[in-house]
Formats: structure tokens, C-alpha cells, sequence
């Protein structure tokens, strides 16, 4: 029994891990009905900012020491990944909304270049994969999506993914492809609750997932931008023509589903203090299982939705095989979309996607 | 058809003499060419990197030294990610387009078998300092190794834990994905049950993983004296601070996939009242190590690890059988090196057996406040 309850904790915080990255997945495509795969991604630059922050020499001494510290750390990482998030937006979303030739033909490109790049690390090939890509864009665009032209969102999807490339390579040549260590900003202290072994910095990060669900929560419902967000969700061209500034409530979107990914990233990163450039691929595909599984587009039940998958995960290892681990999640996944596909939370409204 | 035929031929023959040219403008060149594969990147980055940094001092000294044969030494490096699927198309590159005489590489057990059977097939002879899983050189009498086996380093840890911990309960912890842990696990555990003991768990875990709260509460709640987790020092470093933090304090021990300068990094003080079996001790006084570590220490700034020794003793192997084979020839250097005897390196004498295998002593490290401290050796 004190094992099992032992496992439960286990499972909550590993699923609150979960679940911090799956409110900025849901809050998006609750106002955009766009798929951000970029935003696992997101969640490892995060992670990095507050990696870099935390080295600055004159923020060092005071990191792991004072709270300011760690606030510090934390929110500068959030602002950076906002920035990041505003970026991605301006530059590869915003496009793909209008014509989409150009776009689609751009990102395929560089996630082309991209491929060529990690096949044959030469510069003849990095130049013949974004040439493919290119290409097949341009034909994907005329054959694929000329067609449904009004409703681009396969365009957004794709370059949702070459974002998310982009950035797993890009990472890689930024930041190094090694391991880092990340810094404790927030000291471990141990204590027991009962038999029971918990330690600050779990408890951290499921109050802070909570917090953030909360907060979140009331921007999108009880607020004025959250109302024009809202209404951007519910139709973009009406919106426009009340007199909201649709672009920039987008964009504003961006930057906040962005600093989420990045708290997420640091919290995480609290949790298990190794960093790498891939290591948002992972946790970034079952955050997007638990916001499917929550209802996707539902604030709480993403918050649901990833505290069920981390249960699930841990359950799976502590009383079944450790190879199960990855695969227990997208079970999930299958059975959600065939016995409930709107989710936990979800509305049910049949929409086609 | 006839004509095709013979076109097809022809074609063949044209290829054939090609590739003798580019064979023979190889040889006539004044250098001797190796290969050498690695993990530069990828979750056991230093494993490469200390590596490389051991050979490229061993290819200084010889070249400083006037080279081999006359010839000046050369070696390619390749970046094998830490993919296994990724060494073998480095080393098909490297025998093939760069026409290496001999192969250098992998520490990681997994890569090199996953290369060993090329290198085989291409009649190469290949040196892994640092892979200690039995199965590397039964791919074939090509391929060597100049470090103890895992039967060896498994029976190393048994003993200490018996002997020396005096404990008899002991959990295991395995990457169930990698070869070398695999095989160092169930070694162990066969040896520890022989000498009394018991193993009260064997949990696993996958190379990549971030959470080992789940396996490690299952373990708690057998209550062992001693955790073996015969991993790679990115993994154990964050296993060693989740057992921490879940009230574990017992002794932790390990293989050489510890040896790392970012073991501690990552465990920091997690990592007290930890043991690793290993090739050698920095702190050992014998003139030859002390001249090899001071001399790495103003090349590269840190204090050399075991892998970055063995990289050093396997060059020096190679060429050291290349001066007594008094020639390039693949074929003449893997004989050289089956019948190499008593060398002097730094991590002992190495002598290869019939097997092809090193027989040499181990040591057991303690970690303690992040530094590495020489606990006892080991001799087979």
C-alpha cells in the first residue's frame, strides 16, 4: 500500500509535467484550432534560456540561494520564449495564413535543407534537400492545398512540424548536441508525509501547474483580450470586422502559450536537471496526447489530461515492464480517438479538422 | 545480349582498375592513414570526446617522433551521434571512401558491435579501447579490444560487494536497451548469488529516460543493501538524485559507463557513498600514469578520465604493432596485434589473449563530494 501510494505521488508529479506543457498546447488550439507542434520545442528553448540566465555571472551567486533568483531566472526565460513564440508567429504562421505557395515551398525547404544536412552533412546535400523540399512543395501546394485554399490549416500543420524541425536542428547547432546539466535554482529540501517521501521542488511544480491553469483560465474567459480571443476562435473574419486587431490578438496568443512552454521547461528541467536539444520531442508528443485526451482546447482538461498520462506512464513501469513506458501514452491516445475523440472535457462538437 | 554483356564486363573491369589506382596512389603516399569512430555528441558525448582526446595525444607523440615507417600518422574522426545504426554507416564510409589501414572505436558496446561485423568483412582490423561486452571480438579475428570484459568487471563488483560492503541484498537497475548493461547485469547477478548472495529486484530502464522515481520506489520496497546500476553517467547521475530524494541512502555501484567528468556534474552530491569498477586511478603514483595525466592536463585542461587512457593505449597498440609488422598492410597489422605481449600502457600491461581480449586488472573507485578517490584493485 505505501508503495502503491508512493507511485501515486510519483505519477502526479511526472504528470503535472505533462501537464504544464499540454496548457499552452490546448490553450492554442483553443484559439487558433492550430496544432503547434513547435511547442515541445519551445519548451526546450525554454528550458535553455533558463539555462543561460542561470550561468550569467553576476545572476550565479545568487541563484539557489535567494528566491529572487529564481524568479529571475523564470521569468526572463518566459519573456525570451514569448519572444520566440511572437517570432515563429510573424514569420512562419502568419504567412501560411495568407497565400500559401510561398510559405509552404519556404518551410519545406529548410526542413529539406535540414534533412539533407543530418543524411550527408555536406553542402551539396544540404542545398539538394532544400531543393527537394522546395519542390515538393510547390507540387504539395498545387495538388494539395490550392484546392481547399480557404481552409489552409493543413498548410499551418505542415509548417507547424518544419518550425519544429527547424528548431530540434537549429538547437542542435546553437546549443550543442550534448547533454547539459541544469542549475537548481530552487534548493531540494526532502520531507516526509507519513511513510511517504515527497521533496519541495515536486510540490513546486504542481502548484505552479495549477496556478498557471487557473490564470490561464481566467485571461481566456474573464477577460477583454481573452474575449477577443474568443471571439478570433469562434470566427476570424467577423472578428475583423468588429474592429478587433486579429494579427496581433494571434500573436499575443503565441506569446503566452510560448512563456507557459518555457515555465513548463524550467519547472521540468527542476525535476530531472539534464537538457538537451531534443528533449522537448518526447514530452512534447504527450502533452499533445494529454490535451487530446483532456478535451483539446479545454484549459482544465489539459491540466486532466496530463496528470492521467503521467499516472498511467509510472503505473506501467512500476508494476509492468520500463518498455512500456513510451507506448502507454499513445494507447491512450488510440483509444481516446475511437471512444471519446472530443475528450474528458471536450464539447463533443463534430468539426472537421 | 552478347554485346550488353561484354559492355557490362567492361564496365566492371574499368571499376576494378579505378579502384586499384586509387588503392595504389594510397599506398605510395607518405602517410599512414586510420580511422577512428565516436560519440562526439549524443547522450555519452564524453565517451567520444575523451577518446579522441587520448588518441589525437598518442598521434602527436608518434608523428613528433618522426612517424611510423617513415610515414606521418593520420587519423579521420567520425561522429557516430551515439547511434549504433549510425556507427556502422561511419565505418563502411571509412574503410570504403577513405581507405583506412586500421579502425579505432567504440567505447559503447552496442555501436561496436553494431560496426565490428564491417570492419570484419572488409579484412580491417579494429581496436575498441573501451566496449567490455564479451560478444565485440567474437565477431571475428579482426576485431580487439584492449580493456577487461564484463565477465571480469561483474565479477570485480560481486566481490567488492561481498567482501568488502558486506552486503548481500542487492537490486539491480538496468538500461534494458544497451548490450553492455544487459550483459554486466545478469554477469553480477550470477557471481553475487554464487558468493551468498541474493537479488532482490531487477528493475529497468531506457537509455533517454528522465524518470526513474517508478522503478526506484519498486525497488524501495524490497529493501536491498546496495543498488547495481550498470548504466552510462548521464542516466545514473539523474538515478542517483531521484533515490536520494525518495529517502534511499544505500551504496550505489556501477561500471565503467560512470567514468565521466560530467558524472558528478549531473549527481552532484547524490553521488556520495557511491563505488564504480574502472580501468585505472588518476591517483595512482606509477611514473606512467602520472606522466600521461600531467600531460593531458596542459593539453586539455581537465584531469583524463579512463576512457580518454584507453583511447591513448589504443593507438599506441597500433602502432606499436605496425612498427614490429614493419608495414601498412591490414592484413600484416592484425597479426602484429593478436601477438601483442606485455605492453606497457597506461592503464597496465596489455597482453591479448587468444580471444583477443586484454587481461588486465580492475579498480574500484569511491565518489565522494564530486571527486574520485582510489579505493582498491582488483586483479583477475
Amino acid at each position: 500500500m505505501e508503495t502503491f501510494l508512493q507511485q501515486v505521488i510519483n505519477g502526479i508529479s511526472q504528470g503535472s509535467a505533462y501537464a504544464l506543457i499540454a496548457l499552452g498546447y490546448t490553450m492554442v488550439y483553443g484559439v487558433l484550432r492550430l496544432i503547434n507542434f513547435a511547442h515541445g520545442d519551445v519548451y526546450m528553448f525554454g528550458a535553455f534560456m533558463g539555462y543561460y540566465l542561470a550561468n550569467i555571472p553576476w545572476i550565479k551567486s545568487g541563484v539557489g540561494t535567494s528566491a529572487a533568483g529564481a524568479v529571475f531566472v523564470m521569468l526572463g526565460a518566459m519573456v525570451l520564449s514569448a519572444g520566440l513564440g511572437i517570432l515563429i508567429e510573424r514569420f512562419a504562421y502568419r504567412p501560411g495564413r495568407g497565400p500559401t505557395r510561398f510559405t509552404l515551398a519556404f518551410w519545406l525547404g529548410l526542413l529539406g535543407a535540414g534533412g539533407g544536412q543530418m543524411a550527408g552533412q555536406t553542402f551539396t546535400s544540404v542545398v539538394l534537400g532544400a531543393f527537394a523540399g522546395i519542390a515538393a512543395g510547390v507540387v504539395l501546394e498545387l495538388l494539395g492545398i490550392r484546392p481547399v485554399r480557404q481552409e489552409s490549416r493543413l498548410a499551418l500543420l505542415i509548417i507547424a512540424i518544419g518550425v519544429s524541425l527547424f528548431l530540434e536542428n537549429g538547437g542542435q547547432q546553437a546549443f550543442g548536441a550534448d547533454p547539459k546539466f541544469f542549475p537548481q535554482i530552487i534548493p531540494t529540501t526532502s520531507f516526509k508525509v507519513g511513510p511517504l517521501d515527497l521533496d519541495s521542488q515536486r510540490v513546486i511544480v504542481l502548484l505552479v501547474s495549477l496556478v498557471l491553469m487557473v490564470v490561464l483560465n481566467i485571461i481566456v474567459n474573464y477577460t477583454k483580450t481573452g474575449k477577443a480571443m474568443r471571439a478570433v476562435s469562434f470566427n476570424l473574419d467577423a472578428a475583423k470586422l468588429m474592429g478587433i486587431n486579429t494579427d496581433r490578438i494571434i500573436a499575443f496568443t503565441f506569446a503566452l502559450g510560448s512563456a507557459l512552454a518555457a515555465a513548463g521547461g524550467i519547472l521540468v528541467s527542476l525535476l530531472y536537471p539534464r537538457i538537451d536539444p531534443l528533449m522537448g520531442v518526447m514530452p512534447g508528443l504527450k502533452a499533445f496526447v494529454a490535451a487530446v485526451l483532456g478535451g483539446i482546447g479545454n484549459i482544465p482538461g489539459a491540466m486532466i489530461g496530463g496528470l492521467i498520462i503521467g499516472m498511467a506512464e509510472v503505473m506501467a513501469v512500476g508494476y509492468g515492464q520500463s518498455t512500456y513506458r513510451d507506448a502507454i501514452a499513445f494507447v491512450i491516445l488510440v483509444l481516446i480517438l475511437l471512444l471519446r475523440p472530443a475528450g474528458i472535457m471536450g464539447k463533443g462538437m463534430i468539426e472537421k479538422v | 545480349m552478347a554485346r550488353r554483356s561484354s559492355l557490362f564486363v567492361m564496365c566492371l573491369l574499368g571499376a576494378a582498375l579505378v579502384s586499384c589506382a586509387g588503392n595504389s596512389s594510397d599506398q605510395a603516399s607518405n602517410e599512414i592513414v586510420i580511422g577512428e569512430f565516436g560519440s562526439l555528441t549524443g547522450t555519452t558525448a564524453t565517451f567520444g570526446i575523451s577518446t579522441r582526446n587520448g588518441i589525437d595525444m598518442a598521434i602527436e607523440e608518434v608523428n613528433k617522433a618522426g612517424g611510423l615507417l617513415g610515414k606521418q600518422v593520420r587519423v579521420i574522426v567520425e561522429d557516430d551521434q551515439g547511434k549504433p545504426e549510425e556507427a556502422q554507416t561511419v565505418v563502411t564510409k571509412l574503410i570504403t571512401s577513405d581507405q583506412v589501414i586500421a579502425i579505432l572505436g567504440e567505447v559503447a558496446s552496442s555501436r561496436t558491435l553494431a560496426a565490428a561485423p564491417v570492419a570484419q568483412q572488409s579484412m580491417i582490423p579494429m581496436i575498441s579501447p573501451s566496449s567490455t561486452n564479451p560478444r565485440v571480438t567474437e565477431v571475428g579475428d579482426y576485431i580487439f579490444r584492449i580493456c577487461f570484459i564484463d565477465p571480469f568487471q561483474g565479477l570485480v563488483m560481486a566481490k567488492f560487494a561481498t567482501n568488502t560492503l558486506k552486503v548481500k541484498n542487492v537490486a539491480i537497475l538496468r538500461d534494458i536497451k544497451n548490450d553492455y548493461s544487459v550483459g554486466l547485469a545478469d554477469v553480477f547477478a550470477d557471481n553475487m548469488k554464487q558468493m551468498g548472495g541474493a537479488i532482490v529486484a531487477d528493475e529497468s530502464y531506457s537509455e533517454g529516460d528522465t524518470d526513474f522515481s517508478a522503478q526506484l520506489t519498486s525497488i524501495k520496497a524490497r529493501n536491498p543493501q546496495a543498488i547495481f546500476i550498470p548504466g552510462y553517467y548521464t542516466e545514473v547521475g539523474l538515478i542517483a538524485r531521484q533515490a536520494r530524494r525518495l529517502g534511499m541512502a544505500m551504496p550505489l555501484l556501477g561500471g565503467d559507463g560512470w567514468d565521466s567528468p560530467r558524472l558528478t556534474d549531473i549527481g552532484g552530491e547524490a553521488l556520495n557513498d557511491t563505488y564504480f569498477s574502472n580501468h585505472y586511478s588518476v591517483d595512482d603514483p606509477s611514473p606512467a600514469i602520472q606522466n600521461f595525466v600531467s600531460q593531458y592536463k596542459a593539453k586539455y585542461g581537465e584531469t583524463p578520465d579512463a576512457l580518454a587512457a584507453l583511447g591513448f593505449d589504443s593507438a599506441n597498440i597500433l602502432f606499436d604493432a605496425i612498427r614490429r609488422a614493419n608495414s601498412a598492410e591490414p592484413v600484416k597489422v592484425r597479426d602484429a596485434i593478436a601477438q601483442t605481449k606485455d605492453y606497457p600502457g597506461v592503464t597496465g600491461k596489455i597482453t591479448l589473449d587468444a580471444n583477443r581480449n586484454a587481461v588486465k586488472p580492475a579498480v574500484v573507485l569511491r565518489v565522494r563530494d564530486s571527486k574520485l578517490e582510489y579505493v582498491e584493485t582488483i586483479t583477475p
